[in-house]
């Protein structure tokens, strides 16, 4: 693992932690330091506890650890909330003027540093600023050059006028020279920065920015946490290139808005969370079996019902495999990296497209809420290649008109794949239907054609099986005893482990699969494997059961349901004990 | 846009399944007329059909069209306008869809002002789930799921339209040829949302509001001097228990259009063979 450094500030929801944290993320990022955050948020109104952590390193990082070293605590619950990732040396930066946290006890081996952020703040032209004052301080502790933190401060600050931005500069200053004067002590703590320039994004804003990057120029959604921030994204972005953003008033009406967009031959989408997907359900059947290509994006959160809105789970996974009556073929995607939400959302686009289908893009709450750090050519706009599929302009159009000049936009098709004619285009016009349809889109029961058109749906899954590439990534040891296999946001947390388990000569072969349908063909290296564990944020293993289901075999569990994504150590620990569970028992000699 | 185009050109080669006698044929002839007289043809056209004997009118219409699910039509037809504002998108369902399942979209489709054309055939029953009361049924209207009568007051669509800001609100009476297809034309050209409720009886399971009871009653507002810019006159019809109306109630030429309010008035549809030429700037903002 990478010499890192932990850091969090914590207070109540309202007290600006998340637009400070960010501040600090952007500074390091800046200093060319590799960042990944997490956030621990009760709920959006004030009054919950909440907190911003960030890990960093100059190597790339993509998990949270249970250590603290600096800890800035706005709350004397902020303290309580994380004294088992506190150790000793860790620093606690805390206003005592402040009355709740004039009686703090800092426990022992630890290093209590009372400033007194908001009387600086005042000094430097208002008390908003006390949390500034406390990322100055952090710089002091961490020997970190100030000078990153005004870039991020003027990035942050800089449409608001120059006087605010100087302001904040001054708080940051007045906290860096408050600890430097007045605690004449060795920290233990020094970031390093380098040359390297990276980005700093979350998952949500990775899949607006793939979006508009395929070509997206139309989406309908209804906020909900955590999938709002795509929409936040887009606007004020998709209208330079030319496409709209729409508030609905429901999901229900998101979906179908986005349907009209896609039919009328737009790139479309939606995104939302849980209550959503469930609301667009009936409409989804729709978008199936009228064949329109379209992209709705599921954020994950806890469920059932309204669940845990802004926690952790990988629980939907059935929803979007199997939800909604009767069978219609879907794709879902799932990617499990903040870069993989970007280059995946492109590929949604087109395989919507080129297989008339529509496909699910799933993030987890872990991956859409995390900002981490990458060079800018993970997002190689370049390497972006947009593929329309079988849209008919006017003169390809006569290939697919029946003898009295009808288009044919449910043609059946020996890869499943029938023609697409804009609206406008010259001798297209034919309608669709939710109904089940002949070639023309017109409703029939006639029971041949019904099994013709059920037929064509499904080979269209057969042709993408064929066509593209359902890959997957590994780690650790091909061909070891022990297959451990994840999707979604775990990945990061695994791949950590792996160093851990390793140390203690545990030998993992590691895959993370991006695709849960089509999904890649496991069966031989589960087979072939004498432990097999899947794990997953979700109580029953939704993707272990579709695993079981390809292997025809059984398969280990290691799941959590509690609101809290997976850690590596934690990971590295539940692995050797399942492993441990599983191992036939020793012969005594 | 070719100008030879007449209204058969708008009909499709499927027989009409709808009862003999059933008002939505009138309904959908007098949209075929006002579609052709308006300049359109079948492949500048979108059609977005709700569910319901109103609903088959995708099928027996030739356009680009999509026959969705129940309730939800407006959405899809706001979807299709917005992403090719060329194209002329006609809304038509019925009543249970439009003012009880679909009833919330209506609302917000008014208040949006997308400049397309709503057509709600009212025949005051559900017709294809075979005579059961609906939103618009008198409160005394005996059916299958209310024996004694639904008793509750019926909506009035108008006055939902105007309470949630409408630019145009006008209602007509499907087997008044003429008058309904000049009205259907009206909301057509008008710059915005335009909401047309139809009388268009089911002669199957509504023996009250029949053809007989609308031709007895309805008067008709182009008769009677009715100045429909003005809101006061508007509101005074709409509100009136009474009567029942056909002709054009309400006209705002000043709203302005969503499309307009927003920017968005070109086709979005086209795009380019890989990303926008300067979408590394997306990638630059996150420094
Ligand atoms: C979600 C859903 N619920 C119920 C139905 C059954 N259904 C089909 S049409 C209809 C009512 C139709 O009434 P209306 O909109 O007035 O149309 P009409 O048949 O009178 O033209 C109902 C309840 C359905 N198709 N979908
Ligand atoms: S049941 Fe009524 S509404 Fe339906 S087709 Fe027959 S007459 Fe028309
Ligand atoms: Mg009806």
């Amino acid at each position: 693992m990478p010499a890192d450094f932990n850091w969090a500030i914590g207070g109540e929801a309202g007290d600006g932690i998340d637009s400070t944290g960010k501040i600090f993320a952007q500074a390091l990022s800046r200093a060319g330091r590799h960042v990944f955050t997490s956030k621990d948020f009760a709920s959006r109104i004030r009054g919950g506890y909440t907190a911003y952590k960030i890990r960093t390193s100059v190597e790339q990082v993509q998990s949270v650890v249970d250590r603290l070293d600096v800890l800035i605590a706005l709350t004397p619950r902020t303290i309580e909330e994380n004294l088992s990732e506190l150790h000793e040396g860790s620093v606690i930066v805390y206003d005592g003027d402040r009355t709740t946290m004039q009686n703090v006890e800092i426990p022992d081996g630890m290093v209590g540093l009372d400033v007194p952020l908001k009387s600086l703040a005042e000094d430097a032209g208002g008390a908003i600023m006390r949390n500034v004052v406390a990322l100055g301080a952090a710089c002091a502790v961490t020997d970190f050059p100030i000078e990153n933190l005004d870039s991020a401060l003027q990035k942050r600050f800089g449409n608001k006028g120059q006087k605010l931005v100087d302001n904040n500069k001054q708080a940051a200053r007045l906290g860096r020279d408050y600890v430097t004067d007045e605690y004449d002590h060795e920290f233990d703590y020094s970031l390093e920065t380098t040359d390297s320039d990276y980005v700093l994004l979350n998952g949500d804003e990775a899949i607006g920015m793939g979006a508009l990057a395929a070509g997206c120029r139309f989406y309908a959604g209804y906020p909900i946490t955590p999938a709002t921030n795509v929409m936040e994204y887009l606007v004020g972005r998709i209208e330079h290139y030319g496409g709209h953003v729409v508030q609905a008033e429901d999901e229900l009406s998101a979906i179908n808005m986005a349907l009209g967009a896609a039919r009328a031959g737009a790139r479309s989408m939606t995104a939302t969370s849980g209550p959503g997907i469930d609301l667009m359900t009936e409409t989804f059947g729709l978008v199936a079996t009228s064949e329109t290509p379209l992209v709705i994006v599921d954020v994950m959160r806890s469920g059932p019902s309204t669940g845990m809105p802004t926690k952790q789970e990988q629980g939907d996974l059935n929803q979007m495999l199997y939800g909604g009556h009767g069978e219609v073929p879907r794709f879902v995607l799932a990617p499990t990296t903040i870069d993989e939400c970007f280059w995946k959302t492109v590929e949604a686009f087109n395989l919507a497209e080129k297989y008339n289908i529509p496909v699910y893009l799933t993030a987890d709450l872990a991956l859409a809420v995390t900002e981490q750090t990458f060079e800018p050519e993970a997002f190689d706009m370049d390497a972006v290649e947009i593929d329309r599929g079988k849209l008919v302009d006017e003169d390809e159009i006569d290939e697919w008109l029946d003898e009295s000049g009808h288009f044919r936009t449910h043609a059946i098709t020996h890869d499943g794949v029938s023609p697409r004619a804009k609206p406008g285009t010259a001798k297209g016009a034919h309608m669709s239907t939710g109904l089940e349809h002949d070639e023309l889109g017109r409703r029939t029961e006639d029971t041949q054609m019904r099994v013709e058109q059920v037929d064509k749906r499904n080979r269209k899954v057969e042709s993408a099986i064929e066509r593209e590439s359902f890959d997957y990534r590994e780690y650790g040891t091909p061909g070891a005893d022990n297959l451990v296999i994840s999707w979604g946001s775990n990945e990061g947390a695994l791949i950590e482990a792996l160093e851990l388990l390793e140390a203690d000569d545990i030998d993992v072969h590691v895959i993370s699969v991006p695709y849960i349908f089509p999904r890649p063909d496991l069966s031989a290296e589960i087979n072939a494997a004498e432990n097999v564990i899947v794990v997953e944020c979700n109580n029953t293993g939704q993707f272990a059961d579709v695993l079981e289901h390809d292997a025809l075999c059984r398969v280990d569990r290691i799941n959590k349901y509690n609101g809290v994504r997976f850690k590596a150590d934690e990971l590295a620990e539940r692995i050797t004990d399942t492993l441990a569970d599983t191992a036939p028992a020793e012969v005594s000699q | 846009m070719s100008s030879n185009v007449r209204f058969t050109d708008f009909k499709s080669d499927k027989q009409p399944t709808w009862c003999p006698g059933c008002g939505d044929f009138g309904t959908m002839n007098g949209m075929m007329k006002a579609l052709a007289n308006t300049g359109n043809d079948p492949d500048n056209t979108f059609i977005v059909a709700g569910i319901g004997c109103s609903g088959k009118i995708g099928t027996y219409m030739h356009s680009y069209a999509l026959h969705g699910v129940h309730g939800r039509a407006l959405p899809v037809g706001t979807g299709v306008k917005l992403a090719n504002p060329d194209l002329e998108v006609m809304v038509a369902g019925g009543d249970g869809d439009g003012y009880s399942i679909g009833a919330g979209h209506f609302i917000h489709a008014v208040r949006r002002n997308i400049d397309m054309t709503y057509v709600v055939m009212d025949n005051r029953i559900y017709g294809l789930t075979k005579g059961q009361a609906s939103p618009t049924s008198r409160s005394d209207f005996e059916t299958s799921t209310s024996p004694e009568g639904p008793k509750q007051s019926p909506v009035n669509p108008l006055a939902l339209a105007l309470a949630s800001g409408a630019s145009f609100i006008a209602q007509s009476f499907s087997s008044d040829a003429l008058r309904h297809a000049e009205i259907v034309q009206e909301a057509i050209e008008h710059d915005g949302f335009g909401f047309v409720n139809v009388f268009s009886p089911c002669v199957t399971f509504n023996d009250v509001d029949t053809y007989d009871y609308f031709r007895d009653s309805l008067v008709d507002l182009k008769d009677d001097g009715h100045d429909p810019t003005d809101y006061e006159a508007a509101k005074s019809v709409i509100l009136d228990s009474e009567k029942e109306y056909q002709g054009v109630m309400y006209r705002d030429e000043n709203a302005v259009p969503y499309g307009e309010a927003h920017g968005v008035t070109e086709d979005m549809t086209e795009i380019g063979e890989g990303a926008p030429e300067d979408a590394m700037d997306l990638v630059r903002e996150f420094y």
